[in-house]
């Protein structure tokens, strides 16, 4: 234990402990608490029965009470560890509680009714996990359209926001002609009209196009983001014009150029820019919630926030469907987080 | 004969759509000619931008000016500057329930001081966060993850993982029962939920302004501080004197990135508290929505009126941005 200790807490160089070393671990384990915690804690939540959820104090882990069938009582019965008078204890089944007093029986002798002060009984409880509260979304609620909305929405905008940004940042990057800068400079001009300014009229917009509750009506005013055609310029602009001309003089045409030598030689911005749309569509609320007003068409957030704000909450439900909604993510943060790290220190743009 | 590989396989069908695109596609630049085909290459992304973001900005004007409940643009009748006066026709304009709008002016109001609280404090943990992982740590990769992690979430999950916590018999509960306090409503408190979404915003954001000024800590030449090192010069005067000098364009963008994201707060915040208790947590964009969409007396001209409200704020501190940006470059150029 000590060697271990002697391990962690040594320092470079063989130097002592300085102040800012403590705040230093201070911080980083405190974040690691509170970054993860919230996020572990519903994880577990998730995993509880409602009776569970309604407990306080809650446990951490899902427990559950124990419950026996015993004869002579129609509903099963809740088991407890109940200290006798003589200082041992026995498991008992409670019939019924009156006042502090409850009146339980033995499962093995059920006629004798023995009388235990509440106070002297534990409930006995087992590790149990409520897998139910993730498989009965998907009968009782429409999940698994709410899981399909979103994955279409996500998978459509993500394959159109290459193709539309790849296009037009290789016609800003390849090609001089008039108009390329005031081209570019609307482009980024764009970065500072967020949703929230045009909402209004870009709801009639839509409607006007007959793509009020429509999924086309969520993807198409997200495709065309001045971020991706930002980064995926300043990468081609990286690719030398010789190769373009090698292959004009070899006949090739310019869609054969774009599609055969530009987008392959492009293909590390192309994915970071994927790993972004993924996210950024998968997470997309607002807009999804302007333009979809009838419930099959939910996405997942759309439907859990609606949910949520029901007066009678089913918590275990909405805990599970969180859980769900969150793993696309957890799954990017895991694998592909590096090239989202970086992509933002690079561009710092989100 | 060799096997074709997977991605072969896989990508041959779109090869072959490709091919039957190129055939149309020679044709037209033949006739345009090679520089023609730039605008073929730019005319879906500028053909979506024109429809979706230049267009509604420019009806945008439009819609401000007119009344009524009605969507569609023909259907409005025109009324001037009626929305914009009666935004701002207040007795006292210190005190937001005097106004005609108030709930407006309760949004502006409850939005200054959210972004005030929420952008000082967002710089502060965000900077002592960045200097951290600048260390010489075990692991940095792991410790940067961590702080990013909530970064990816949806605001959505963040304001339901949050909501479950602070809720009565939630975690946050629990440890103050841990430590034989009483559990508290959080949530039906106006100062504590304002305070809750200040926290709440904090946490899922902090990693990601974190991540850009560590990125402009380690642009900072390293040779700096072995120099300082070798004068002997003192841990906090090295920060007063060239971490802090060197780094503050970098800190200057993120300070405007920060007030332009925080003057939009909307989603985490709608769905953990939906702008209550009251108004406590109502913020211009859900004020916007709500006057737009969801209230029985919608009004979307009043709606858009306010809109282009934010939008100048959001205008000039972009412009701020840029002007720092151009500044920033012209000094990386020496």
């Amino acid at each position: 234990m000590g060697k271990v200790a002697r391990f962690i807490l040594r320092r470079k160089g063989g130097q002592g402990w300085h102040w800012t070393d403590i705040v230093t671990w201070f911080w980083l384990v405190g974040g690691l608490i509170i970054m993860f915690g919230p996020a572990i804690w519903l994880v577990f939540s998730s995993l509880k029965t409602p009776a569970a959820l309604a407990e306080f104090p809650p446990s951490i882990l899902p427990y559950v009470t124990q419950q026996v069938t015993v004869e002579g009582h129609d509903k099963p019965l809740m088991l407890y560890n109940a200290k006798m008078p003589d200082g041992s204890t026995r498991v008992l089944a409670e019939v019924r509680r009156i006042g502090l007093v409850a009146q339980m029986v033995d499962p093995k002798a059920p006629a004798e009714i023995v009388r235990v002060n509440i106070n002297d009984r534990t409930p006995v409880r087992t590790m149990s996990f409520a897998t139910e509260n993730y498989t009965q979304p998907f009968v009782h609620f429409d999940f698994l359209r709410y899981l399909w909305n979103s994955v279409f929405v996500t998978v459509v905008a993500t394959l159109i926001t290459l193709v539309v940004n790849s296009m037009a940042a290789f016609a800003l990057s390849k090609y001089e002609f008039k108009g390329r800068s005031i081209a570019m400079l609307v482009i980024l001009a764009t970065l500072m009209v967020p949703l929230s300014v045009i909402m209004v009229p870009l709801y009639s917009i839509i409607s006007t196009l007959g793509l009020f509750n429509s999924l086309w009506g969520v993807i198409l005013p997200t495709v065309a983001t001045p971020t991706g055609v930002f980064i995926l310029r300043q990468y081609m602009l990286t690719i030398p014009d010789e190769l373009i001309d090698a292959a004009r003089m070899d006949k090739a045409s310019e869609w054969q150029i774009y599609w055969r030598i530009v987008l392959p030689l492009t293909a590390p911005a192309l994915a970071v820019l994927a790993i972004f749309s993924v996210v950024w569509r998968w997470n997309d609320f607002l807009w999804p919630l302007i333009v979809l007003s009838r419930r099959e068409l939910y996405t997942l957030q759309v439907g859990l926030s609606i949910y949520s704000g029901e007066l009678n909450v089913q918590w275990h439900f909405i805990l599970a469907m969180t859980v769900v909604t969150m793993i696309p993510v957890v799954l990017v943060f895991i694998f592909l987080q590096r090239f989202i790290t970086t992509g933002i220190a690079g561009t710092g743009l989100k | 004969m060799t096997t074709p590989s997977l991605s072969a396989i896989l990508m041959a069908p779109v090869n072959a759509v490709m091919r039957m695109i190129d055939v149309p596609l020679r044709r037209l630049q033949k006739a345009t000619g090679i520089g023609g085909m730039a605008a073929f290459f730019l005319a879906p992304n500028m053909l979506i931008f024109g429809v979706f973001v230049l267009l509604p900005l420019v009806i945008n004007f439009v819609y401000s000016m007119t009344g009524g409940t009605a969507f569609f643009l023909s259907e409005r009748d025109f009324i001037g500057g009626q929305q914009y006066s009666r935004l701002f026709q207040c007795q006292n304009y210190l005190d937001p329930m005097s106004c005609q709008e108030d709930a407006f002016w309760t949004a502006v109001g409850n939005t200054f001081w959210f972004v005030l609280l929420q952008v000082s404090l967002m710089i502060l943990t965000a900077l002592i966060t960045a200097l951290i992982l600048n260390r010489e740590l075990a692991a940095r990769s792991f410790w940067r993850a961590v702080f990013f992690f909530p970064v990816l979430l949806s605001p959505v999950v963040v304001g339901l993982i949050w909501k479950w916590i602070l809720q009565r018999q939630g975690l946050l509960n629990f440890g103050l029962y841990q430590f034989g306090l009483d559990p508290y409503t959080w949530l039906t408190d106006r100062n504590w939920t304002f305070a809750a979404t200040i926290g709440v915003s904090l946490w899922a954001h902090m990693g990601f302004y974190a991540l850009i000024i560590l990125a402009g800590l380690q642009a900072i030449p390293k040779d700096l501080y072995e120099a300082a090192e070798m004068d002997g010069t003192k841990p906090a005067r090295v920060f007063w004197r060239i971490t802090l000098p060197l780094l503050a364009p970098n800190l200057l963008v993120v300070v405007v990135l920060a007030l332009i994201k925080s003057v939009q707060v909307f989603d985490e915040i709608y769905v953990l508290t939906g702008g209550g208790p009251g108004t406590s947590t109502l913020f211009l964009t859900q004020y916007i929505y709500e006057t737009g969409f969801a209230s029985a007396l919608r009004n979307p001209g009043l709606a858009a009126a306010a809109s282009i409200l934010m939008g100048g704020v959001l205008v000039v501190l972009t412009l701020i941005q840029l002007g720092i940006g151009k500044r920033g470059e012209n000094k990386g150029k020496r």
